[in-house]
């Protein structure tokens, strides 16, 4: 009986489940009496539901219910994580396709899908936006009723909002350039693709609600349900299986509420697992169009970022403004820069309502910095390399000046991912290597609760609300129970997932469990140690501060060291019980601060490629990705790589693959597994290596930092600058795929490519 | 709604009998009236293997087969791959060892088309285990990971073909 230490990478709680078949994801719980639901569309991007005739609909076998907006308490409540612009089901108009206008509830899944196709929606067609050109022509239609943003100075147009952050002055700092550069780069709507589509279920539960949903945020659900179904939420019980795959997609509710209507009508538990295709038109990243400008100093100094980038988001905000807001503060990177300033924007269109995805709004910004960047070390014949070595910021310097001050080491990195590319050694003939660096703004507030109970036998159970969605957070926060506890690993129980059960957890983004609700953790075990230490001193009739309960061992008078676990029960008594816990983490808001408060860590990583191109077809090949993030303290090393290498992956899809591809009616056209490509097992780098940095300087237990997204954030302008060096082409669209590669092959040959 | 087709199959060893819709997939079958719901549903065309299971040996994508079509053949999920006396399979501990697994979604399908994998070819080359599991999508993208299990299972353990014959008993 080894108590597992952090550090150390031990199996995986929560593994058996996984590879037995065992682990239920939501659309595997199969209640007996439990119906099936359908959501009902039209295929328009924008329209006018004239009627909705459902007779034909509700004359079908088994069913149960058709929903429309009528139905609801009116006016139909709306809801939405920044702005309450969403309905519940859509009213009088729908805004994209897949913008539900009705759900139906049947017997089978098979008699859902024919009732939802024999719902008769008469609808008119209205002018559309999918473009950000369209949105913010002068004519264009208006996305959103401007009774609902009401106060707002924009709400006559279809920008959302703007964000501007900026220091020092541009002019000034312009005069020291040797070479300033204006350069636009774009990048496409993508989707997450977790491999477990969308599924939620909903049940009366006396006189209250439960929800199940593959939730990463099960707290804000519950509070926005309460809220919509206007029952206290001590009735409103939100249940969160562990996600199958969820990358942000699932941070923010979507049907959840149209679902809970549904059957507190019918009365009974009601499923709605949607297809894939639905999942497309449920969740996305939003598109970004950047234009950079940038003045370098012949000695590698940036002397000033001018940044603009326009985001594309969907019909409804969900938390895309906050993924604009803190994806673009968050531009300039992780340079000291005298003068900087960076206005993002966010655009509404009658698309999909784009929402997190992993690295928020930070990937499509930085590929379009980082890129500009490179091409500005080009113009001065400088070595990229150097010049980020020679303007990143040092520990301790506030690069972003009303902000946390850098808190890595973040050369290391650097010159890290530089050794191990081998940057400046000679490779094959037609290769070329790059390399970028991102950096990614940590939470800005956040307040994470955990209950640990120690029992009489020194086993433990930990109650945190974390969603444990594939990065490993009931690993990590057992191995902190079992190193502060010392009960061996398989004596540790964490429950999460519960909102009955389990204590508040403000949400599971921006790579926080490990620090926010890893801290709450430790915390919670900090306070059963002084609980014990003083039962102990007690039982041996010493004074309280003489027993000390660290490390999983209890330490007397004398010098004698004890397993907690011979300790607990003698200390507990005759009546026996248990030693309860309660731990909290906070990160504070600022009001005055532009994200509503600085960052808690931030997320560094440097990506380097090496890369060739194939002239003739235009495929790009990757021979080497290699990838270091500043982890502060990697709590299990196995999980950090498999964090890093997964996202590493992921940002070779949005840099070579993915992309939503659009008809002129807004219609995803290649919408579904056949025609959306994500990275399989064919399309790996050649070689994939993955490092980390560690000086324990982190926010979180034994000076960990959150880590999961940074691998992404500066995969495409590694890939850009590895192939600009290999191809001598500059693509400044996303993704690199073999069409649009050949035709820079093509016009380069013909002495019409680059700048 | 057509008559309900009854049929009869070994299913991890076991002879079982069900009434299945016309139209269902096997996948359907095993989820919704074997209550096996270990093979998961995602894209539903072909694409993802999270639906793979082994019909008389081979990984198909359950999506795409017919119920009524498997009649009489030997199915195996991932239910049926830990051994009889508890515990794991060398297959599925070398996924967790090697840090295979992050949301686990994906897993039942790719240890089914690992399995059938090992099962014809034990020794396969790299291009071989990268070709095996092609139709397999990971998102959390721990392929990496999962060629190494699949390697060094391949090199420490038997993986032994089961006769549906045999099976059936
Ligand atoms: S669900 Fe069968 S292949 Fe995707
Ligand atoms: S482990 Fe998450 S999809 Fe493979």
């Amino acid at each position: 009986m080894t108590a597992s230490r952090v550090g150390d990478s031990p199996a995986r709680v929560g593994g058996f489940g996984r590879v037995t078949g065992a682990q239920q994801y939501v659309a595997d719980l199969h209640p007996a009496d439990a119906l099936h639901a359908k959501l009902v569309t039209v295929d328009a991007a924008h329209a006018r539901i004239v009627s909705v005739d459902a007779s034909g609909a509700l004359a079908l076998p088994g069913v149960h219910l058709v929903l429309t907006s009528d139905d609801l308490p009116q006016p139909v409540p709306r809801f939405g994580p920044q702005n309450r612009d969403r309905p519940v089901l859509a009213v009088g108009e729908t805004k994209y396709h897949g913008d539900p206008v009705a759900i139906v509830v049947a017997d089978t899944v098979d008699q859902a899908e024919a009732a939802a196709a024999a719902v008769r929606v008469e609808h008119e067609p209205l002018p559309a936006v999918f473009t950000i050109e369209g949105a913010l022509a002068a004519d264009a239609p208006l996305v959103q009723d401007p009774s609902l943003r009401e106060g707002q100075a924009l709400a006559q147009t279809n920008v959302l909002n703007e964000h501007e952050v900026g220091w020092g002055d541009l002019d000034q700092a312009a005069r020291g350039a040797d070479v300033v550069l204006e350069r636009r780069y774009t990048f496409p709507m993508v989707t997450q693709f977790a491999i477990e589509p969308h599924a939620w279920m909903a049940a009366p539960d006396g006189d209250g609600i439960v929800v199940w949903s593959a939730i990463q945020h099960p707290y804000w659900l519950q509070r926005m349900l309460a809220g919509v179904l206007k029952l206290p939420l001590a009735r409103v019980r939100v249940v969160a299986p562990d996600p199958g795959g969820a990358f942000g997609g699932k941070q923010h509710p979507k049907y959840e509420p149209a679902l809970a209507f549904a059957a507190l009508r019918v009365g009974r538990p009601v499923k709605l697992v949607l297809t894939l295709e639905e999942t497309f038109q449920a969740v996305r990243r939003a598109a970004c169009d950047a234009t950079v400008r940038i003045g370098l100093a012949r000695d590698g100094s940036i002397c000033f970022e001018d940044i603009r980038a326009d985001y594309l988001i969907g019909a409804y905000t969900d938390i895309a403004d906050r993924v604009v807001g803190k994806g673009s503060y968050v531009g300039a990177g992780p340079y000291a820069i005298p003068a900087v300033r960076i206005r993002g924007r966010s655009i509404l269109s009658h698309t999909v309502p784009s929402t997190a995805f992993r690295g928020f709004g930070n990937p499509q910004i930085n590929w379009a910095v980082e890129s500009t960047l490179d091409e500005a070390c080009e113009a001065l014949g400088l070595d990229p390399l150097d010049v980020r070595l020679r303007n990143l910021a040092a520990k301790g310097q506030p690069f972003i000046p009303f902000d946390t001050p850098c808190d890595g080491d973040w050369a290391d990195s650097v010159r890290k991912a530089a050794d191990m590319i081998g940057w400046g050694s000679p490779m094959p003939e037609g290769r070329g290597r790059g390399i970028a660096v991102g950096i990614k703004s940590g939470p800005t507030t956040g307040l994470s609760t955990s209950i640990v109970r120690l029992l009489a036998d020194g086993s433990v159970v930990v109650y945190a609300g974390t969603s444990d969605m594939g990065q490993g957070a009931r690993t990590v926060f057992a191995q902190v129970a079992s190193q502060e506890l010392g009960a061996p690993l398989d004596w540790v129980t964490v429950v999460m997932g519960d909102t009955a059960v389990v204590p508040y957890d403000q949400q599971t983004s921006a790579s926080r469990s490990t620090v926010l609700m890893g801290n709450a953790v430790l915390n919670a075990c900090r306070d059963i140690q002084r609980k014990l230490a003083a039962m102990a001193a007690r039982v041996h009739g010493v004074e309280a501060g003489a027993v000390a309960v660290e490390g999983g061992v209890v330490r007397l008078p004398g010098g004698a060291v004890l397993p907690i676990a011979d300790v607990v029960a003698a200390s507990l008594g005759r009546l026996g019980g248990e030693i309860t816990g309660l731990g909290e983490a906070r990160k504070e808001a600022d009001p005055s601060h532009p994200l509503g408060g600085s960052a808690a860590f931030f997320e560094f990583n440097c990506t380097a490629i090496e890369a060739s191109v194939d002239e003739d077809t235009g495929d790009v090949t990757i021979h080497r990705h290699v990838t270091v993030s500043d982890v502060g303290k990697a709590l299990n090393p196995l999980q950090v790589t498999m964090q890093d290498e997964g996202a590493a992956i992921m940002g070779l899809g949005h840099t070579l693959m993915e992309h939503y591809l659009f008809d002129d009616e807004g219609r995803i056209r290649n919408l579904g597994a056949i025609d959306y490509r994500i990275p399989t097992s064919m399309d790996l780098p050649r070689s994939l290596e993955s490092a980390f940095v560690e000086h324990e300087d982190g926010p979180g237990p034994f000076g960990a930092k959150g880590m999961s997204e940074g691998a992404l954030l500066c995969v495409a302008p590694a890939v850009g600058a590895a192939i600009h060096a290999a191809a001598r082409v500059r693509i400044r669209d996303l993704p690199f795929s073999p069409e649009r590669v050949w035709r820079a092959i093509q016009e380069r040959d013909r002495g019409e490519a680059g700048a | 709604m057509a008559e309900r087709v009854a049929i009869e199959l070994v299913l991890n060893g076991a002879r079982r009998r069900v009434e299945v819709e016309p139209h269902h997939t096997l996948l359907d079958a095993l989820r919704d009236d074997l209550a096996l719901t270990g093979a998961k549903s995602c894209c539903l065309v072909g694409e993802c293997g999270a639906c793979t299971v082994m019909v008389d040996g081979r990984a198909v994508d359950s999506c795409l087969v017919l119920a009524a079509e498997v009649a009489g053949a030997d199915v195996r999920t991932v239910e049926g791959l830990a051994p009889a006396g508890g515990g794991l399979s060398t297959l599925q501990a070398k996924f967790l060892e090697h840090g295979a697994v992050q949301c686990g979604y994906c897993i039942p399908g790719q240890l089914m088309a690992a399995q059938a994998l090992l099962e014809t070819t034990p020794q396969p080359s790299d291009p071989e285990i990268e070709e095996g599991l092609a139709g397999n999508l990971c998102r959390c993208a721990c392929y990496e990971q999962i060629f190494d299990a699949v390697r060094e299972t391949a090199a420490t353990a038997v993986v032994e073909p089961r006769a549906p014959a045999a099976a059936a008993r």
